[in-house]
């Protein structure tokens, strides 16, 4: 019995199940049938955890998928120590979030297609992390693009929902060409697609270059390109971080699960998967560490000014992914894979909160908000511990992933790592103050919103306080398996990830790791400190501040005017197109007249054959008679 | 030349016969030449050493299903049966597709060639008795086959029930 | 001795009389027992070879060949019966069902 099939296929069934029945049967009880299999699916997985701890890594291929000559693909899962981690933490996130949903969408019209929904995503992105081969990776990278864009689309009676929808569609779009192209070249390298066979001989085609329109173009460093396009399209990395933002038009707890924990980290994640070719291309490395802490200290500045609470997490996500991705440019891909994990933990945290917030403000704009600490209490104090732990502060979990990143950035002696640490000092600061600025908005001060508003205020049900509470511990407590070695902990993480990720070449002392600690924790208090003294004690300055530097404030603000290039320079000339040549010339004249053509010569024709359809039996008969005089004919000459 | 003018006077009778089943007017007529017909089969039969079949001929096709033509005739409404036309329009191409396969049939026997005889001589049956030969070699090799018949029959019955009892809506 | 291919000249013939029956007539159960008369034809090709090749599986087939003629009877005329009963009619040119 294969005990881990359970993981992806629960989630798949549930899907089925709710797709198939829920208009009709089950309607309003749809999370009876998705709540349940994804916490089986977590009980699964926490079993192959168990086992991977024990060494027991499974490589199998079940069904063969594709064969066309050589090129032979199967349906196969890997389940390694990566796959291990990864298993945690979209199972136990998403079981949280699920039973978080119950109460968040209760009463919606569309409640068994959100539910089916979810659990498809859920399904795509298990078999993304478990798939053994780069097929079944690009399968589930496809699926939760769909999934995503169905999410995001959820309410799409509103336009700007089903805008967003398309808008994170295609712009993914632009990333996963990228990655299709790479996975293709992958197999005229190699011949095959399976991870391992892939990663053994990776080696023996270092050096090798490829011509490409004159150019001679190292191979490895081609492939490693292309795969991370992929990575930066799924994982909103500059200069395809466009559509995370406006991905806040779904559901809340779409985000916390797609657009925080699960499906933006695929891109780390395959970047991690795929270290053996990424470690042999210098370019790749650099690219990805470059882009990474750029997008990362980039999103940062946006997050200060936004006013839409969700809006602000979303940046802040880009911004930690953009960590993430810096982690693995210097060759510690276990510290963005721990990243990656306690990141699950509290920015999900970080979103449900914003969920109940808005819950009961109705809206999502902080600045109508303020004071809703006495009506949320269990909400506030929730996410002051998300906050806390984005932004770094000792003890809680995202203080030892960021600083494992700081330090090995710090660490790695070469000129890009210092200029990556550089920045991550600047975000170090960012993070809490930015995430500070909104909990003091939101949760501080006085009521600034109408008081019919404020009589609404209320605190969520229990079904969704308690995977709060839950998240918060995980936001609280999920670091403490990767504690340090000079702390006294055992790095536990990166020792466990170590058979895949291998190790990053570290060099530096005890003292210079305390050193960098401190500063970084110092920074971190700073920032929450200036948020302090902006937002709640001297009200007045950031107004001030704003007019003082209405330049930069504008300019940021605006979100550096990228959606505006990108309208400019790509959509409009796209849509000029579409207008003027595509619809007046192509559809109508070409398309349109082939598709009309068709079938009208086909009806001619098909007149003049039902004549012999006369309905009467002797005829067939007769033809039938013919048809034997004719076959002995034939077989007599 | 006795056997041949046997044999003439078979043929002739039922190529008649067989003329006349498909060109009667009346229904009735044509079983009763049906009737006729199945009894100069058997006779054939008889003429070629097969006892047996020649029985089974007459119980069943005269018998049993000759019976059941005649109980389906009579649900028809012979008088207007008999003033209508009896053949379908376009019926002179059913008829010249008739001739030609014939025509090649006849020109296909020409080619035809005997394999070498089997063990069953006249001989060896008349020992072992038609009946018997036929049953050894039906339970034994044909057994099978024979147990397909009967499933076939079943579903004949069974068929045969579900149509004629059910009514269907127009 | 009668020769073999007298018997297969006059099978042919049966066989051919019952296609022209079942190709020109225009009442159902006629066409029904064109049909019979084919089989019949067979048969005699049949039992006539079993003859002269002194081979009895002839005959075993003649055997099947009657006993699915006997299903096949049974069949046809319940169906004439339920075509009878819908559409007052045993002559096939007055349904056209299948008329395209």
């Amino acid at each position: 019995m294969k005990l881990y099939l359970l993981i992806p296929f629960l989630p798949l069934a549930a899907f089925v199940i709710n797709i198939l029945f829920g208009r009709t049967l089950i309607r309003d009880k749809a999370h009876w049938v998705s709540c349940p299999t994804i916490i089986g699916s977590l009980v699964v997985s926490v079993i192959t955890l168990i086992d991977v701890i024990n060494g027991k890594i499974i490589n199998e291929d079940l069904y063969t998928w594709v064969v066309s000559e050589k090129f032979i693909v199967s349906i196969g899962f890997l389940i390694d120590q990566l796959t291990a981690v990864m298993l945690i933490v979209v199972t136990g996130v998403g079981s949280l979030i699920f039973i978080y949903s119950i109460g968040y969408m209760h009463g919606d019209k569309g409640y068994y297609r959100y539910f089916a929904y979810l659990s498809l995503f859920v399904f795509f992105m298990l078999m993304l992390v478990m798939g053994n081969n780069f097929l079944v990776l690009y399968l589930g990278w496809e699926g939760v693009g769909l999934c995503s864009y169905f999410l995001i689309g959820f309410w799409f009676e509103k336009k700007s929902a089903s805008d967003a929808g398309k808008k994170a569609f295609i712009t993914c779009r632009f990333g996963d060409f990228g990655f299709a192209l790479g996975v293709i070249l992958i197999f005229l390298t190699f011949g095959t697609l399976h991870y391992v066979p892939v990663f053994d001989e990776v080696k023996g085609v270092a050096g090798q270059t490829i011509n490409i329109l004159g150019w001679e173009v190292d191979l490895i460093t081609l492939i490693a390109l292309l795969l991370f396009a992929g990575a930066v399209g799924k994982s909103a990395q500059i200069p395809l971080h466009v559509w995370l933002p406006d991905a806040m038009e779904g559901p809340t707890p779409v985000s916390a699960l797609i657009h925080a924990a699960t499906m933006v980290t695929a891109g780390v994640f395959m970047v991690a998967r795929c270290n053996p070719i990424f470690n042999l291309s210098e370019v790749a490395m650099l690219t990805v560490a470059v882009i990474g802490a750029v997008t990362s200290l980039f999103a940062a500045t946006i997050a200060i000014f936004q006013n839409d609470i969700k809006r602000i997490i979303a940046y802040s996500t880009i911004s930690h992914l953009g960590m993430m991705f810096a982690a693995c440019g210097v060759g510690a891909y276990a510290a963005g894979i721990f990243h990656l994990y306690t990141h699950g933990f509290f920015k999900a945290l970080l979103f449900l909160a914003a969920g109940s917030v808005i819950h009961a403000a109705h809206h999502n704009d902080i600045q109508r908000m303020g004071g809703l600490k006495k009506y949320q209490p269990i909400t506030y104090i929730t996410m002051l511990i998300a906050a806390l732990s984005a932004g770094g502060i000792p003890g809680l979990a995202g203080f030892f992933s960021k600083d494992e990143i700081i330090w090995s950035t710090f660490a790695s002696g070469s000129p890009v790592g210092t200029l990556v640490w550089i920045l991550m000092i600047a975000i170090a600061f960012f993070t809490p103050f930015y995430s500070f600025r909104m909990i003091f908005l939101t949760f501080h001060g006085k009521f600034r919103g109408t008081h019919e508003e404020e009589h609404h205020l209320h605190e969520s049900p229990p079904v969704m306080t308690i995977p709060l509470m839950l998240l918060a511990a995980g936001a609280l407590g999920a670091g403490w398996v990767g504690i340090p070695t000079i702390l006294g902990g055992g790095a536990h993480i990166a020792h466990f990830l170590e058979p895949v990720l291998g190790h990053p070449e570290l060099h530096g002392t005890h003292a210079q790791e305390f050193g960098v600690m401190g500063l970084s924790t110092t920074i971190a208090l700073s920032g929450i400190v200036i948020a302090a003294i902006l937002y709640l004690i001297k009200t007045y300055l950031p107004l001030r501040l704003a007019q003082g530097f209405s330049g930069i404030y504008r300019v940021v603000f605006n979100k550096y005017y990228v959606d505006e290039l990108y309208n400019l320079t790509i959509v409009k000339p796209g849509l000029w197109i579409a207008d003027s040549f595509i619809e007046r010339f192509t559809d109508a004249k070409i398309i349109e007249g082939i598709v009309n053509g068709v079938p009208r010569s086909i009806g001619r024709f098909a007149g003049i054959l039902r004549k012999v359809q006369t309905g009467i039996t002797q005829h067939y008969a007769i033809i039938m008679a013919a048809g034997v005089f004719i076959l002995i004919v034939l077989i007599l000459w | 030349m006795l056997p041949e003018l046997f044999f003439a006077y078979f043929a002739v009778t039922i190529v008649l016969f067989s003329i006349f089943v498909v060109t009667a007017r009346n229904p009735v007529h044509s079983v009763l030449w049906m009737l006729l017909l199945f009894f100069h089969i058997a006779g054939l039969y008889l003429f070629l050493n097969a006892e047996f079949i020649a029985a089974i001929q007459i119980i069943i096709y005269a018998g049993a299903i000759l019976v059941l033509y005649l109980f389906v005739v009579f649900l028809l409404n012979l008088r207007e049966e008999l003033k209508i036309y009896r053949f379908i329009g376009g019926w002179p191409s059913g008829l010249t597709f008739g001739i030609a396969l014939l025509a090649v049939i006849i020109l296909s026997i020409r080619s035809f060639i005997a394999a070498p005889p089997g063990k069953y001589s006249i001989n060896l049956i008349r020992e072992e008795t038609h009946t018997k030969a036929l049953a050894k070699l039906l339970y034994t090799d044909y057994l099978f086959p024979f147990e397909i018949i009967s499933v076939i029959l079943l579903v004949a019955i069974v068929g045969v029930i579900v149509l004629a009892k059910r009514r269907l809506k127009t | 001795m009668v020769p073999l291919n007298w018997y297969m000249l006059l099978s042919a013939v049966v066989f051919t009389i019952g296609v022209t029956g079942f190709l020109m007539r225009r009442n159902i159960i006629i066409m029904l027992m064109s049909i019979e008369l084919m089989l019949n034809g067979v048969n005699i090709n049949l039992v006539a070879l079993s003859h002269y090749l002194q081979d009895m599986r002839g005959q075993i087939l003649t055997f099947f060949v009657i006993s699915v003629a006997a299903a096949e009877a049974a069949i046809g005329l319940a169906i004439i019966i339920a075509l009878f009963r819908n559409k007052a009619t045993a002559h096939v040119d007055e349904v056209q069902e299948m008329k395209g």
